[in-house]
């Protein structure tokens, strides 16, 4: 039983026989560490963008998501500014297989999951968005081509709130 | 179950850590006036300066001091939900203080392992903490919140001598952009050296980045501050010391924060 439900995801990938299954992304995004009096993790926002920077799909959601009361973890969420224009707003949280905790400093890899199955030939970007309380806001942006022609890896270095965002793509 | 009540302990000290971050602030509707007039003040405490988000501040302690140093009742005093707010009538000419003025003393001890927290005057510790409580810490804090503002030609302000204080060299309604403006920080009326000042122009919604200045004060208690830009900044100064006027307490906890509003050229 174990063996044939393995078998199963190559089944299907040779049944299908389109990149779009059998290609796949890792994302990797670092969380710096900054000498501040008062550090508060960062909330996080990743998604996918079109080209016209619409969001194609969500990739992370990292907030304060079991804070409760008068101030919950959502209170804050409109300060990842770009996220919520571009669809956080229309969402209801948290999102199942995005939401998650606020994360530590350090790499962080992203769960992609089968987010990207569906995701139709073109050209996107891997976008992070962070905001800190007390501290500033960025968006760091990986463009990449869909699905892969060869294995890269692509990398952007964030400036104040994110480190390095890398992405790399296995055709 | 035990480890369930220190878990909740420390979510309690986290908590009690992080509403630290939430800074008090006054923001007055004008500092440099020709005539005499009503100015309104609001006074909040949230994470970013001047950004009503989180809890009015609570105004009670609040003093208004005309130029010629008679006290000024304010007018149409609120507690709002995000932000009280009041009005002041300025009939004189110079400058007038607005002034929060706090201290108290905290006090961490334990009852059977667990961990008490108390917060209140000086008198009240004697009568409610136990002067031998187990794992006894009490710390005194003392705070002054202000600001200023000016009708006519601003006159000079007076140190109260207590406590953690700026004194003008420049004075505090005479800023501009592109100058440079000196304060002197005194503590109980004497220079206060190494006292890490922080400085955070308002609007803060409208860049990515917080841009904070940092100085420390000379041995002389000085920082020169040189405005990049105009706007409403928020000055906040702390600093620790052990001259305490509670027996039990060890150290003393001193804080300082102004509203300085600094004018284009």
């Amino acid at each position: 039983m174990r063996k044939s439900i393995a078998l199963l995801p190559g089944l299907i990938g040779t049944a299908f026989g389109g990149h779009a299954i059998a290609a796949d992304m890792n994302v990797k995004l670092e969380i710096p560490r900054l000498t501040v009096a008062e550090y508060h993790r960062p909330y996080v926002a990743a998604w996918i963008e079109r080209a016209d920077q619409s969001i194609a799909t969500n990739l992370a959601l990292w907030y304060d998501v079991n804070k409760k009361g008068a101030e919950p973890g959502t209170k804050w969420l409109q300060d990842l500014r770009q996220w919520w224009r571009k669809g956080g707003r229309d969402l209801q949280v948290p999102l199942d297989g995005v939401s998650g905790a606020t994360r530590p400093v350090g790499e962080h890899a992203l769960s992609i999951g089968d987010k990207l199955a569906k995701l139709p030939a073109g050209e996107y970007a891997v976008a992070v968005e962070a905001a800190r309380e007390g501290g500033g806001r960025e968006v760091v942006r990986v463009p990449f081509s869909w699905p892969p022609k060869k294995a890269d890896t692509a990398k952007a270095q964030g400036q104040h709130e994110l480190g390095t965002v890398s992405v790399e793509l296995k055709p | 179950m035990t480890r369930t009540l220190t878990l909740l302990a420390a979510v309690l000290l986290a908590a009690t850590q992080a509403a630290h971050a939430h800074s008090p602030w006054l923001l007055p509707s004008s500092t440099v006036l020709a005539s005499p007039q009503f100015v309104t003040v609001d006074a909040g405490a949230s994470t970013k300066p001047f950004i009503a988000d989180h809890r009015a501040m609570p105004i009670d302690q609040l003093a208004i001091v005309a130029p010629d140093g008679s006290k000024v009742q304010p007018a149409n005093l609120t507690k709002g939900e995000l932000r009280s707010t009041f009005d002041v009538k300025l009939e004189q000419k110079g400058t007038y203080r607005m002034e929060v003025l706090r201290s108290g003393v905290r006090a961490n001890w334990k009852v059977d392992g667990q961990p008490k927290r108390w917060m209140g005057t000086a008198e009240a510790f004697a009568k409610e903490v136990p002067a031998d409580a187990a794992d006894l810490q009490v710390s005194e804090s003392a705070s002054r919140l202000e600001t200023f503002v000016t009708v006519g030609a601003p006159s000079a302000l007076k140190p109260s001598g207590k406590g953690l204080e700026l004194v003008p060299v420049t004075h505090p309604n005479d800023l501009v952009e592109g100058e440079n403006a000196t304060f002197q920080f005194l503590v109980d009326g004497k220079p206060a050296e190494g006292v890490e000042i922080e400085l955070i122009r308002g609007q803060t919604r409208y860049r990515n980045q917080l841009d904070e200045q940092k100085l420390t004060t000379g041995k002389d208690g000085k920082i020169t501050v040189k405005w990049a830009q105009a706007g409403m900044y928020w000055l906040g100064a702390e600093l620790k010391d052990n001259k305490v006027t509670v027996k039990a307490a060890k150290e003393r906890n001193l804080s300082y924060t102004a509203t300085l509003e600094v004018l284009p050229q």
